[in-house]
């Protein structure tokens, strides 16, 4: 399939953006909780739930967003997608809820069975969205049964197919490294010592799962690299992954932190970038029976509707990021504990 | 149990529960932003204190509403495909213009308002406030504008999309400006202030009848004051004014919120009432003419009634007469209670009518239940439509989700969000409790070293 540049096109590169943007920003937020029961003292549990404290919400606004986006642009997904992973989003939604009441609640109160009970329900629920969010793009990778009418024929046990759990523990294992070098980021002494520590760790783990996911894909998922092998210039992206990910080490090694986040970053997108180009231009491939798939074309709103979307996105996306990146910069520096924190 | 009951059930009960929370965070936001002018104004200790102290309960209801909030957005999709198929085109850009226009500026500078304190300048601060109260009211603007469209859908067509029928977009401006959603707006953005400002009479007045943190309590009680019996007074306008786009717009609708069954008549308007629906008649006080007079200035004017459409096109009709008696008797004690509370406030008599303080502290109900019970009028009055006059409520319904994982979908988030509920009452009332902090504020602030 060549790739063309019409309106379609540029909303599935957009609501991947946007969805780029969710597992760079509220992915080192899942990291650091699914990495929160590591640390035992109180007062370096506060200090990591204070790293993600002012931008936590904020990140998981991108997730939000991308689903509207989705719901505007390819209507068709939003509604085979939603309804046919029916139980596992609502385990993702029932675990974002924790998730965010966990964080509000903690530090609440004194007591250690409250603090105890919310540290749990942080580190578990991070833990579950992570593996349900890489599920999910595992199916999606994988193809998934749909019927004449673009419905989901498939079963809540048939998502958690072997391929799609691998892709579920990658995710999370590259949530810990982003998590963990984000902790070494914005924390010192002995809990950063601590954190780099954890970094070393979540990059073995991922790097094993990386390359378990990448022989699966090749020899279980023929599909996938299709456009790679019709148009070889996109190797430059697993070119670049790799590089990123080498970069990471080097980084902390040298205690430059926040040159080791932007590497995790753009490994993120890298990967995230590969995903698109494997699947393009299906956007949920029928797995048997490709004819029934849902394509960028098939499942687009009509073009006036992309057109006024890509206006909105125009005249929106330049006012978030200015205070996306305002909010970062007032909150940068080293996390410290104030009567305001968490 | 069927999959359409059970949806909407659900739905009803997710929305529900979020709208206890986005309310409060939007009349909070204005009385947040009047707080902190005022500190910036006068540089007075105790409105600092008294803008410290309601940030940390706006930030309390806030996470509630966000942590509930994100259930809907997905809940379009996983139980209302078939809904969201057919009108995505056109539903789905007001739901991602709240993301992009509302949910970034309200999450982003809501961290300022909470942790900022001793980061950035009082100015700065108060931009901050400004926009999350902005950004708090944007969100409210497109989701009245995407319900709005299913009341009185207006700027699309019906188009053949692949073998099946879809509504899409032919004029954006005409679906966001439809004809209900100004009006609706402002009365639900009133309702909103009104849920605010209450929070804040019920807490002072609490705090004068125990005698504690006073001079906080006593200005709180000012703006608090002012505040509600702006937004009452409002709130009755705006109410009218929604009632006369209903009628003309959603006439069924109408008759069912004033049990007006004779296809084509003068109709009485109820003070209170019962709706007999086997009878087909009300028992109750009513002014005749009162509500033709009030849609249309004469009343004599015949309106259309419920037997005007055959029956399957009726919502219920005594529960949607009685969502909407409710609300609009809550909002006239409210009313009362605003020019009670302010006319004793002007003669300085207010702070020791220990009765009427009591009135106050238990005031902070009355918008929350007029606001569920004025939702529910409005969404039980669109029915049997999901789209008025388009789709019906049992075609929009998931096709490929089955009764028992709605079932257990609805059981969990039951759990969920009576856990949820209690645990946001303890905590309200723990820093209810402990007060507002006896002020460091001088009104100077240190910048971090970084």
């Amino acid at each position: 399939m060549p790739f063309s540049f019409d309106l379609p096109t540029l909303w599935f590169w957009l609501v991947g953006a946007l969805l780029t943007g969710y597992a760079m920003l509220d992915g080192f937020d899942l990291g650091v909780g699914s990495l929160h029961l590591f640390s035992k003292t109180d007062e370096e549990r506060r200090l990591m739930l204070n790293a993600i404290g002012p931008v936590w919400d904020g990140n998981e606004v991108w997730l939000v967003t991308g689903g509207g986006a989705l719901f505007a642009a390819f209507p068709m997904v939003y509604a085979t997608v939603f309804s046919g992973f029916y139980t596992a989003l609502m385990l993702l939604l029932a675990a974002l809820i924790f998730r965010a009441v966990a964080i509000e609640f903690r530090s609440k109160q004194p007591m250690r069975w409250w603090r105890a009970m919310w540290d749990m329900s942080f580190s578990a629920s991070s833990i579950l969205c992570s593996l349900l969010i890489g599920i999910a793009l595992g199916n999606i990778a994988r193809g998934v049964p749909l019927t004449a009418e673009h419905e989901f024929a498939g079963s809540f046990l048939g998502l958690l197919n072997p391929y799609a759990l691998l892709v579920g523990i990658t995710t999370l294992a590259l949530f810990q490294m982003h998590g963990a070098i984000y902790l070494v980021m914005k924390t010192e002494g002995k809990l950063q010592r601590r954190a780099k520590s954890w970094v070393q760790r979540a990059m073995i783990f991922f790097i094993i799962c990386y390359a378990a996911t990448t022989m699966a894909t090749l020899v279980y998922m023929p599909h996938m690299p299709v456009n790679i092998r019709e148009h070889p210039w996109l190797f430059a992206l697993p070119v670049l992954n790799m590089l990123a990910i080498a970069n990471i080490p080097r980084e902390i090694y040298f205690g430059r932190e926040f040159r080791a986040f932007l590497s995790s970053c753009a490994a993120i997108a890298a990967l995230l970038a590969l995903f698109g180009v494997g699947i393009y231009p299906n956007i949920v491939l029928s797995n048997p029976l490709p004819e029934h798939s849902l394509t960028i074309y098939n499942a687009a709103s009509s073009p006036k509707t992309l057109r006024i979307m890509l206006a909105i996105a125009l005249l929106g996306m330049p006012m978030v990021l200015a205070y996306t990146v305002s909010i970062y910069w007032i909150f940068r520096g080293k996390v410290r504990l104030e009567p305001t924190s968490y | 149990m069927d999959v359409v009951w059970l949806s909407r059930l659900q739905f009803a009960l997710t929305i529900g529960f979020h709208y206890l929370y986005p309310p409060l965070s939007i009349g909070l936001g204005v009385i947040l932003v009047i707080m902190e002018g005022l500190w910036l104004k006068t540089r007075k200790p105790l409105y600092h204190q008294m803008a410290k102290f309601w940030v940390n309960i706006f930030a309390l209801t806030f996470a509630m509403g966000v942590a509930t909030g994100i259930v809907m957005e997905f809940e379009f999709g996983t139980n209302w495909a078939t809904y969201s198929r057919y009108v995505g085109d056109v539903f789905g850009s007001a739901l991602a213009a709240e993301g992009i226009f509302a949910f970034f500026l309200e999450s982003g500078f809501l961290a300022v308002l909470i942790f900022g304190w001793n980061r950035v300048s009082p100015r700065m601060h108060f931009f901050s406030t400004v926009m999350v109260a902005l950004g708090s009211m944007f969100s409210a603007v497109w989701i009245v504008v995407a319900n709005s469209w299913m009341q009185t859908p207006a700027g699309f067509h019906i188009v053949d999309h692949g073998g099946m029928a879809r509504a899409e977009i032919t004029d954006f401006w005409a679906m966001v400006f439809n004809p209900s959603s100004m009006q609706r707006l402002a009365h639900v953005l009133m309702g909103a202030w009104q849920a605010g400002a209450f929070l804040v009479l019920s807490v002072s007045a609490y705090y004068l009848l125990k005698r504690r943190h006073l001079a906080f309590a006593k200005s709180s009680m000012r703006i608090g004051l002012t505040a509600a019996l702006v937004a009452s007074i409002l709130q009755v306008l705006t109410g009218h004014a929604s009632g006369v786009v209903v009628a003309r717009h959603q006439p069924l609708k109408l008759a069912a919120f004033e049990g007006h069954y004779s296809a084509s008549a003068p109709a009485p308007l109820h003070l209170i009432g019962w709706v007999d629906e086997t009878q087909r008649r009300v028992h109750g006080i009513a002014v005749p003419g009162l509500l033709s007079w009030l849609v249309s200035g004469d009343p004599t004017h015949p309106l259309t009634g419920l037997e005007s459409a055959p029956p399957g096109d009726w919502p219920p009709v005594n529960v949607t007469f009685q969502a909407f008696h409710g609300m609009v008797i809550i909002g006239g004690a409210l009313l009362g209670l605003s020019v009670l509370g302010w006319w004793h406030l002007w003669r300085g008599s207010l702070f020791d009518r220990r009765w009427l303080l009591w009135c106050f502290v238990f005031s902070v109900l009355g918008p929350q239940i007029a606001n569920q019970l004025g939702w529910a009028a409005a969404e039980i009055g669109r029915q049997p439509w999901i789209v008025y006059g388009l789709m019906r409520t049992s075609e929009g319904v998931s096709k490929v989700v089955s009764a028992s994982a709605v079932l257990s979908s609805l059981i969990m988030f039951t759990v969920i969000y009576v856990l949820l509920f209690a645990l946001f009452i303890f905590l309200l009332d723990q820093k209810i409790r402990r007060g507002p902090a006896e002020d460091e504020a001088s009104g100077v602030y240190t910048r971090h070293a970084f």
